[in-house]
């Protein structure tokens, strides 16, 4: 008994001992958390960044970096609980890796009012980019609305005057719809919301068949979108569709099939943007993975360049330094030219892609430019 | 026009209602048989979508694929009756929810680790596809035609199966005195394992057939678990008519809820409003369908006297 108390004893004060040993040994080093979604439905989306991001850590071979991952399975309250435990106990400098706006919205904030930089790389929710924003907190792949806006001024080029509108009914989907008709300027035929989650669609398809709509324009992420795109094609209704590329990730193209061909989609990001960076970045995530990277891939593998370039020009211990340095944005994103708004989020072209097919697989070709250095509505919200 | 779309929108709830009865026709016949809440329904569901893609990638023929849906969500239910659920007959409800939530958390990650994370292709076959002229000039996909088809077919083979056939007297006398079937010698614990595969069986039939127009991913099963839960609770636990009738019902609750009640709130609210208000309401009608027949029939409303 006495032997034990006095183990335990000398291992508290060793412990004791170890941390401010462990604090000088830190100086110079950075470690990031990285909060992602690795299982159930939207595991996709999470591995894709996941990927993008570790293969720019391998690529940079910099010691100096330390990442720590956790899976979120997509649900808020286990978003929040890595994160305290990511600060508090693995003291992390950055957090980084959530997918989905609603987590992005239980963590970010008390991440970045504890003092620590996060950098989104996906979730961009409209409350973070106007009165919600914060000088610790940027967005490296865009704010929600943005891809919907392009897609509102593609229906534009296009010539659409009736366009039936859908998406689910969550913050994310009302943001969708919104940006659309921020830009688009025709009629609406129809707007639906669906339920999150929903797999039929037969009831939709049915009312886009008897209005008298000239076009559709839909945002239904992942296993929805895939449902959607096969049940509308099987359907009979055969007018033009356009969305955000979240349904035409190259994650998902292959399970819509024949279906999607043709269609067009807006993205700020694909595979033959033409610039050195995005041409190596390809290539060393195909020789990686064996497969082809999609936006959220490039989105993670922009995120870790962006951290190395601040990291190359300032300590992370030096705040406002650090802020400075992700603020000019000194890095060669896979985008081309970027570089971010007053309220922390990417100033970038936004494209319009075709779905095609490559030899068995089935991809995106940009065919044109939807908004040209785009930013984003929010920017007078936010007083920083 | 809005005549035809609401024959429409019925065929449609008529569709989802009999792929919902073929996933609840599983579940009620394994809760009424042998006591049990099997949440892993789900999974086999999703065994039977994925054997369906990965055969029907191999082959190419959609019959195939159906004939492996089959195969594998009997053979799967088959395997984790004899290895997990035998254990829990004995045991309280929450012993056996435990157990097969576990199964849902195994069947999830051991699919993700055979087939990886991202959803696979699995398309309607060339024969099916493309929507027909049904008479009155409505056009419909000839494939949910095939599907509600295929669940009546099978809604009145099951029903002849149960009040024809031997195999069927033995599940009837299961559901009312085990301990009597079991001491008159018919051996409990095979049938148990079969009426096991046959509810597996079913539900990864409807995995791979609604899998065609869906997504087929991982965590696929559960949301449709939810659903023919309700189902069977309404129908009344046991009973296939039950289940036949309340599966229609929900799915035309749905379906026609999604599509009515933002019409309804646009007569006397804005569009966006009635929009928003509409869809709230119409994904809650189901669970109100539910509450309401709980309160006249507690038991369902083909379910066996309390006894």
């Amino acid at each position: 008994m006495k032997l034990r108390s006095m183990l335990m004893i000398a291992a508290a004060s060793a412990v004791a001992i170890s941390i401010p040993m462990q604090a000088t040994a830190d100086e110079g080093t950075l470690k990031v958390g990285m909060i992602t979604t690795l299982s159930g439905g939207g595991a996709g989306l999470g591995i894709d960044v996941r990927d993008g991001f570790m293969l720019a850590v391998k690529m940079a071979d910099n010691n100096n970096l330390e990442v720590v991952i956790e899976d979120d399975q997509r649900k808020p309250d286990v978003a929040v609980q890595l994160a305290d435990r990511m600060i508090q106990s693995d003291k992390v400098d950055v957090l980084t890796g959530i997918i989905w706006s609603n987590l992005a919205m239980a963590v970010v904030p008390s991440a970045t009012a504890q003092g620590k930089f996060y950098l989104s790389p996906n979730a961009g929710p409209s409350a973070l980019a106007g009165k919600g924003c914060h000088e610790n907190y940027f967005n490296v792949a865009w704010q929600n609305d943005n891809l919907h806006e392009a897609a509102g001024a593609y229906s534009n080029d296009a010539g659409y005057k009736k366009a039936f509108i859908l998406a689910p009914n969550y913050p994310a989907g009302h943001d969708a719809l919104t940006g659309f008709k921020r830009y688009y300027k025709g009629e609406i035929a129809g707007e639906l919301f669906t339920k999150l989650g929903q797999k039929d669609y037969a009831s939709e398809i049915a009312q886009i068949r008897a209005s008298d709509a000239d076009s559709v324009f839909f945002f239904l992420p992942g296993g929805m979108g895939i449902s959607f795109l096969k049940q509308y094609s099987g359907s009979g209704v055969d007018l033009p569709v356009v969305g955000p590329a979240f349904s035409f990730d190259q994650g998902i193209l292959q399970a819509v099939g024949e279906a999607a061909m043709g269609i067009k989609n807006t993205s700020q990001w694909n595979k033959d943007i033409d610039n050195p960076a995005n041409e190596a970045f390809v290539a060393a995530f195909v020789a990686e993975y064996d497969r082809l990277p999609s936006l959220y891939a490039s989105q993670g593998y922009d995120t870790a360049n962006l951290l190395f370039s601040a990291m190359a020009a300032a300590d992370v211990n030096d705040a406002d330094a650090f802020r400075e340095a992700l603020e000019a944005a000194n890095f060669d994103s896979v985008r081309g030219d970027f570089s971010f708004t007053t309220n922390h989020h990417p100033v970038q072209n936004i494209y319009v892609r075709e779905v095609i097919k490559e030899g068995d697989v089935y991809t995106n070709k940009i065919i044109a430019t939807g908004l040209t250095n785009h930013g984003n509505a929010y920017i007078s919200e936010c007083s920083m | 026009m809005s005549f035809l779309l609401l024959i429409e929108q019925i065929l449609n709830g008529l569709q989802f209602g009999v792929m919902l009865f073929l996933m609840a026709a599983g579940l009620t016949l394994i809760f009424g048989v042998m006591g049990l809440i099997n949440l892993a329904h789900g999974s086999l569901y999703m065994v039977g979508a994925f054997a369906a893609a990965a055969v029907a990638k191999l082959t190419g023929s959609f019959l195939l694929a159906l004939v492996a849906s089959l195969a594998a969500a009997a053979a799967a239910g088959a395997l984790v009756e004899l290895i997990v659920i035998r254990r829990l007959y004995g045991r309280e409800h929450l012993d056996q929810v435990l157990a097969t939530f576990a199964l849902i958390l195994i069947f999830s990650e051991g699919t993700r680790w055979l087939f990886g994370s991202f959803p696979l292709f699995l398309d309607v076959p060339e024969v099916l596809s493309g929507p027909v002229t049904l008479p009155g000039g409505i056009e419909y996909p000839l494939y949910r035609l095939t599907l509600i088809a295929i669940g009546l077919a099978v809604a009145v083979g099951l029903f002849l199966l149960i009040s024809r056939t031997r195999i069927g007297i033995r599940i009837r006398a299961g559901e009312n005195d085990r301990e009597m079937i079991a001491a008159l010698g018919v051996d409990i614990s095979r049938l148990y394992t079969l009426i096991f595969a046959l509810g597996a069986a079913l539900a990864g039939f409807s995995g791979a057939l609604v899998g065609a127009i869906q997504s087929v991913q991982v965590g696929m099963g559960e949301p449709v678990l939810i659903l023919a839960f309700v189902v069977i609770v309404i129908g009344g636990i046991g009973s296939i008519k039950g289940a036949l009738v309340g599966a229609i019902l929900v799915g035309l609750t749905d379906t026609l809820g999604r599509f009515l009640l933002p019409a309804l709130f646009s007569n006397f609210m804005d569009a966006s409003d009635a929009m928003t208000v509409g869809s709230a309401l119409a994904s809650m009608s189901i669970y109100i369908l539910m509450a309401g027949v709980l309160l006249f029939k507690p038991t369902g409303l083909f379910g066996a006297k309390q006894a």
